[in-house]
């Protein structure tokens, strides 16, 4: 068979290497924007840097002082724990809501499928455009919600304004946002179950939720993986919508580790890059290490 | 498929959907709503549920002070989409046809690349713009915000790509198309739906960024419309109408996206998810 294949297609080693030529422009890219990028920022981290040093150069290194000057100060502890709430909250809630919408939309109705296609909308706006709707949705005083409450007789709640409810507040605006991705993946990875093999279970008398336990769960894992693991991406990530809506406020209730690295890098008239990019580090650290340690535990799983 | 009840029961579940995706959507309409609110009706008790006695006012402040700040962010938008396209394209063709050493390593580091949060980039492209003196530039700016969607826009023409037959490939070949030709008339024109669907999220995600607009661009002469919401936000908290009606004007892309190429976009949020 290998005489057949024309010249050019043979896989020549010189020829394989020449692929590279294609590769060159993404390449470089990737040096120019994620790479340097990043060095940048672990330098950063790695010297007392002022706008003024920035212009005229000669910031002096500072070693792992920025780190230690997070780590020892009391915003780290509620950040931490702040976007440890807030990933695994709305991951749980959007995914169970996704999921639930998914089997939901998978029974072909009439308008199924369109209206599968509007509910996508929170996903596409803009996360300022949804963040400045949630804003007004829940304020305090001329907000639809909690005039929605007071019908049912619940007294204001100060969603944005109190700490306690701020990361709830937000926490409900994303998982607003994430529904529809989840909805989506997860739809398409029932579409990829046979029919038959639903039907060879009801034949055998299988209860919907047998069925759902027995086939549909299994046979889901892998997309559900998936699902969790770009919600997690996304999620950790999450700065802008905290941040329009609440600042990460009130008295830091709801910064998170990404709010809390811009408002030390940008957020305040004198700006604090050194321990601003030493934040954004340690928030690379925990997305690296819970994807990996998601990861594993998947792939033991299946095993 | 897993139900096989006769058509006259599932109109009650239409019933339901329609339930569902309202409520989903309430927010949505809740911004429109508010969007055509007179300002003295804003903090009414209970808030008018519908625009009676509506007023556009809010739209007329857009048309006001908006317009160039929607400007700058179709012009970044349009711009990033050619960056994508031109960088991701060539890439993908390499990484599904021909297979190159480390390619695999490469397409590695690319799904990585995704995984680092957008303040950290921006920190990291802050520190170099401002050495290079192109912080609060349009170049600066449709960069930065080209790296929402690259990585993306190789894997899904990675995917697409594999999908075209090799002996098309080969046909070529035989004609005397030598790699580029063949990329240039068979693959490219082959792949024009991975086209129009990593131009379509390319453009969404510039148009949306406020990361890098916040951080890049803040203080310069060109802020793209996210700025522009914020700004209000920030100044005139009172005005919600003009603020809504902002923010309605700011999802018009994604409402075309949505009416227009919605098979693209089922498709762009599932190939990187299930596709493996």
């Amino acid at each position: 068979m290998a005489a057949t294949v024309p010249p050019g297609h043979r896989v020549s080693r010189a020829g394989r290497w020449s692929a590279w030529a294609f590769l060159a422009p993404v390449t470089g890219y990737l040096v120019v924007c994620y790479a340097y990028p990043l060095y940048r920022n672990v330098e950063l981290s790695l010297r007392e840097y002022t706008v003024r040093s920035f212009v005229q150069g000669g910031a002096p290194f500072a070693g792992l002082d920025n780190y230690r000057t997070t780590l020892a100060d009391p915003t780290f502890e509620p950040a931490l724990t702040h976007t440890l709430v807030f990933t695994v909250a709305s991951l749980v809630l959007q995914f169970t809501i996704g999921m639930a919408l998914a089997l939901f939309f998978h029974q072909h109705f009439p308008l199924s499928r369109t209206l599968r296609a509007v509910i996508l909308v929170p996903w596409l706006l803009p996360l300022i455009v949804s963040a400045s709707t949630w804003s007004w949705l829940l304020n305090s005083d001329a907000g639809l919600v909690n005039a929605a409450l007071g019908v049912v007789g619940v007294d204001p709640v100060h969603w944005l304004t109190s700490p306690r409810w701020s990361l709830v507040s937000v926490i409900i605006a994303n998982v607003w946002i994430g529904v529809p991705f989840n909805l989506v993946v997860l739809h398409s990875g029932l579409q990829a179950i046979p029919a038959e093999l639903y039907e060879a279970s009801a034949l055998d008398g299988a209860t919907g939720w047998q069925r759902f336990r027995s086939i549909t769960f299994p046979l889901l894992r892998p997309v559900s993986a998936i699902t969790l693991l770009l919600g997690l991406i996304y999620t950790l990530k999450v700065f802008d919508l905290i941040w329009i809506m609440t600042r990460g406020g009130p008295a830091d209730s709801s910064t998170t580790l990404a709010t809390w690295s811009y408002r030390l890098g940008f957020g305040n008239l004198l700006p604090r890059f050194g321990p601003g990019a030493a934040v954004g580090n340690l928030l690379i650290v925990l997305a690296l290490l819970a994807g990996l340690g998601y990861l594993r535990r998947q792939r033991r799983q299946q095993s | 498929m897993t139900t096989t009840a006769p058509p006259r029961r599932t109109w009650w579940k239409t019933g339901i959907g329609l339930v569902l995706t309202g409520l989903m959507l309430f927010p949505v309409y809740w911004m429109i709503n508010v969007s055509f609110t007179r300002e003295r009706d804003m903090r009414a008790s209970p808030p008018h549920l519908f625009p009676v006695d509506g007023t556009v006012e809010g739209y007329r402040a857009v048309f006001d002070q908006q317009l160039p700040y929607l400007g700058t962010s179709f012009l970044v938008g349009l711009a990033t989409v050619a960056l994508t396209v031109a960088l991701s394209a060539p890439a993908g063709y390499a990484l599904a046809k021909l297979r190159p050493p480390g390619g695999r390593a490469l397409s590695f580091v690319l799904l990585t690349a995704q995984m680092i949060p957008g303040i950290i980039m921006a920190m990291g492209f802050y520190a170099g713009y401002l050495e290079l003196g192109i912080l609060n530039t349009l170049p600066g700016l449709i960069l930065a915000d080209s790296t929402l969607a690259v990585p993306f826009g190789v894997l899904i023409f990675t995917a697409f790509m594999s999908g075209i037959p090799d002996e098309l490939l080969q046909a070529a070949v035989v004609d005397g198309a030598g790699r580029l030709r063949t990329f240039w008339s068979v693959v490219l024109p082959l792949s024009r739906n991975a086209v129009v669907t990593v131009s379509l999220f390319a453009f969404l995600w510039a148009w949306s960024d406020f990361v890098f607009a916040s951080t890049l661009a803040g203080g310069g002469g060109h802020q793209p419309i996210t700025l522009g919401i914020y700004r209000y936000i920030g100044n005139n908290s009172q005005q919600w109408n003009a603020i809504m009606a902002t923010a309605v004007v700011a999802s018009i892309p994604a409402a075309v996206l949505l009416v227009l190429a919605q098979r693209y976009v089922s498709t762009g949020i599932t190939a990187g998810a299930v596709k493996d």
